[in-house]
């Protein structure tokens, strides 16, 4: 079994990506692909690459493409321009039965009159192995997904979690290359998806298996992906590491979609110490960081992340290193262990900012209270500046 | 006293809608005990009709040939109404579908009496081209039967289909099932009870067809409808009476056992799906 790979937070000392390491073989192949559904075009042209052992995330709102896309990879439906190629095999004219590919579905898809032990156990008769063998994987799979005392139940006599380890063990039991899951934890309450979402990584990093998941949830795909793709109406606009896309979006759309920023339009000035940005309606220009590379004049977008920036009752000291900004404060969002301020910096602008509550406070003793007036402050390099 | 009054007219207004489906029956019933031969005259209670029903081979005769006719038809209009069901269920866009599903659908709308008239036309020509049907009788009856029933059992099929999660069918194929065993293995189960249900709507739609058969049987081919109303014709006699008592005693015995069937499944289903809820 190969090593999966482990990225983010919880990495290891381990081999480097393979989707930087030159001249890897991509896993699944995606070339070109292209589909349409009468005048609408689903999917367009898209090119991608998923190596072995990742957990790949498709992330978009509803109908940017990405559940015709894992489709296309499952085998119900066939690309109308472009190919795919699971493991170097040319996956064209192959049916979904032939592929080696399971998925889970959105709505599980338990068959209903069958026992969970059935259900596991359809994909494995179809295989035609021996009974035993086939009692042994599934008692086995059952265990894994902790579902052993349950092996006799129908599915409507399961809970939603359970329903949920029921279509994941029937679609890893027949050791797929690939396993694709369409909105895995979209049907399970938040405290269950929290837990789920561990077990599922945990599952993956165990069996090495692919994971291609499908999902509108962007916290889901932060905290589950090695990479994920951000897809818009058919389209891939970027694919990165969630470190990387958070931080470096490369589209107002990514930057937007992912997380929440402050969005500023405008020009972008460039003189012998650096560039600047002039903001539509903003007296002071904005500093960027050193390593932006756009011509001077080019109109861009430039995005800041809510907590990148700091809110303080007096001005700042280190005004010649920071972006300062005065406003009031307009509302106030308390979510627990952080708060959100909404700050009127004139002209009709509303900035978000947001602040961990490091001190435990009384409601009276609040520091920062609506009306007030406030600083924000961040750093040239915090600036993301979008030209698309 | 709004309220009041209110819920004295719902109850009056109901039980004149019963009175008015039920009444006729409970006379039909009654009559059937008199022992008077004539049907509107009572003479005292006697069962004498019931006896005399069981010697009337004429009417046993036709009620087992009626009984034979409605099973074989139920039968093959359950599988061709589904395989078309099917296929207007699951097979999206294919060339004509709309003129399918219309055409499938005629048969509901269409006057029994044109129905009849044009499946006599059609046999007789057939007869005259390929020499069958030989003459009409059980088996033109039969084929007129499943011909309209099938459209009904094609609704239900479809129905039933559209209500069911598609991608129960993609994960049977998934998991590597061909087409044909994921119709044996998933979608079949499933349309079952609507399969079942088909069946019986096809079985009484048989049992009780008069004008189509009336157009499409032969000599000595006479179905327990057509017996009934030619002895009516002719005035009614009180063993009629009998016999149509025994067809409402059984139709009552049927419908409660379903009844009583299903509520205990949906009983058992929702505390099943309680029990997993709350575990």
């Amino acid at each position: 079994m190969q090593q999966p790979f482990v990225t983010g937070t919880s990495c290891k000392p381990c081999a480097p990506n393979p989707w930087e390491v030159p001249g890897a073989k991509p896993f699944i192949q995606i070339e070109g692909v292209v589909k349409r559904f009468g005048a609408f075009t689903a999917v367009n042209k898209i090119d991608l690459d998923i190596y072995q052992g990742e957990l790949f995330s498709l992330l978009g709102g509803s109908g940017c493409g990405k559940t015709t896309l894992l489709r296309m990879l499952a085998g119900f439906d066939n690309p109308t321009e472009g190919r795919i190629l699971i493991d170097g095999q040319d996956m064209t004219g192959v049916p979904a039965y032939d592929r080696p590919v399971n998925m889970m579905f959105q709505s599980y898809a338990l068959f209903p009159h069958m026992t969970v032990e059935n259900n596991v156990a359809y994909g494995l008769k179809r295989e035609g192995l021996p009974k035993r063998e086939i009692r042994e994987r599934v008692n086995a799979m059952l265990k894994m997904v902790e579902l052993d005392s349950f092996a006799k139940r129908k599915p409507h006599q399961l809970s939603g979690g359970q329903r949920q380890r029921v279509a994941l063990a029937r679609a890893l039991v027949k050791q797929p290359k690939v396993l694709l899951l369409d909105e895995p934890l979209g049907a399970l309450d938040k405290r269950l998806r929290e837990h789920t979402q561990f077990e599922l990584m945990d599952i993956q990093d165990r069996l090495g298996v692919t994971f291609v998941v499908v999902t509108h949830d962007q916290e889901e795909a932060m905290t589950l992906s090695t990479r994920i793709a951000v897809m818009n109406q058919g389209e891939i606009l970027q694919i990165d590491t969630p470190t990387n896309i958070y931080e470096y979006p490369n589209s107002r759309f990514a930057a937007e979609f992912i997380g929440s920023a402050n969005m500023f339009e405008g020009q972008v000035q460039r003189n012998g110490k650096g560039s600047t940005f002039h903001a539509d309606g903003l007296s002071s220009e904005i500093r960027l960081g050193d390593k932006t590379e756009v011509d001077h004049g080019t109109a861009v977008t430039v995005a800041i992340r809510p907590e990148k920036i700091f809110i303080s009752r007096t001005q700042p000291e280190n005004a010649e290193s920071m972006n300062i900004l005065p406003g009031r404060i307009n509302d106030i969002g308390y979510m627990g262990k952080y708060s959100i301020y909404r700050v009127d910096i004139g002209g009709g602008r509303i900035m978000e900012v947001s602040a961990q509550n490091r001190q435990r406070h009384h409601e009276s003793e609040r520091t920062l209270d609506w009306d007030d007036t406030v600083y924000l402050s961040w750093l040239p390099s915090s600036s993301v500046v979008l030209t698309k | 006293m709004q309220q009041k009054r209110n819920s004295t007219f719902i109850i009056s207004v109901l039980c004149f809608g019963f009175a008015f489906l039920y009444v006729p029956i409970f006379y039909l019933i009654a009559y059937s005990f008199n022992s008077s031969k004539l049907v509107t005259v009572w003479g005292g209670f006697s069962t004498k009709w019931y006896g005399a029903l069981l010697q009337n081979e004429q009417i046993l005769e036709a009620a087992l040939l009626s009984l034979r006719i409605a099973a074989i038809s139920a039968t093959f209009a359950v599988l061709f109404g589904t395989l078309a069901g099917l296929a207007l269920a699951r097979f999206r866009g294919f060339r004509g579908r709309t003129l399918f599903s219309g055409m499938i659908t005629a048969p509901l709308v269409m006057p029994e009496v044109i129905t009849g008239l044009s499946l006599l036309l059609l046999f007789i020509s057939l007869e005259e081209f390929i020499g069958w049907p030989a003459g009409r009788g059980v088996s033109t009856i039969t084929i007129a039967h499943i011909t309209f029933s099938m459209a009904y059992v094609a609704v239900i099929i479809q129905g039933r289909l559209s209500g069911v999660d598609e991608s129960l069918e993609e994960a049977a194929t998934d998991l590597g099932a061909k087409p044909f065993r994921v119709l044996w293995d998933i979608t079949l189960p499933i349309v079952s009870p609507a399969m079942i249900s088909g069946w019986l709507l096809a079985f009484t739609m048989s049992l009780d067809d008069l004008v189509i058969a009336s157009f499409v049987s032969g000599p000595g081919s006479s179905t327990l409808p057509m017996v009934i109303y030619s002895k009516v014709k002719l005035g009614v006699s009180p063993d009629i009476n009998a016999l149509a008592t025994i067809i409402i005693g059984l139709v009552t015995v049927g419908v409660i056992c379903a009844a009583v069937l299903m509520f205990r499944q949906e009983n058992q289903r929702a505390r099943d799906m309680q029990m997993a809820a709350s575990e």
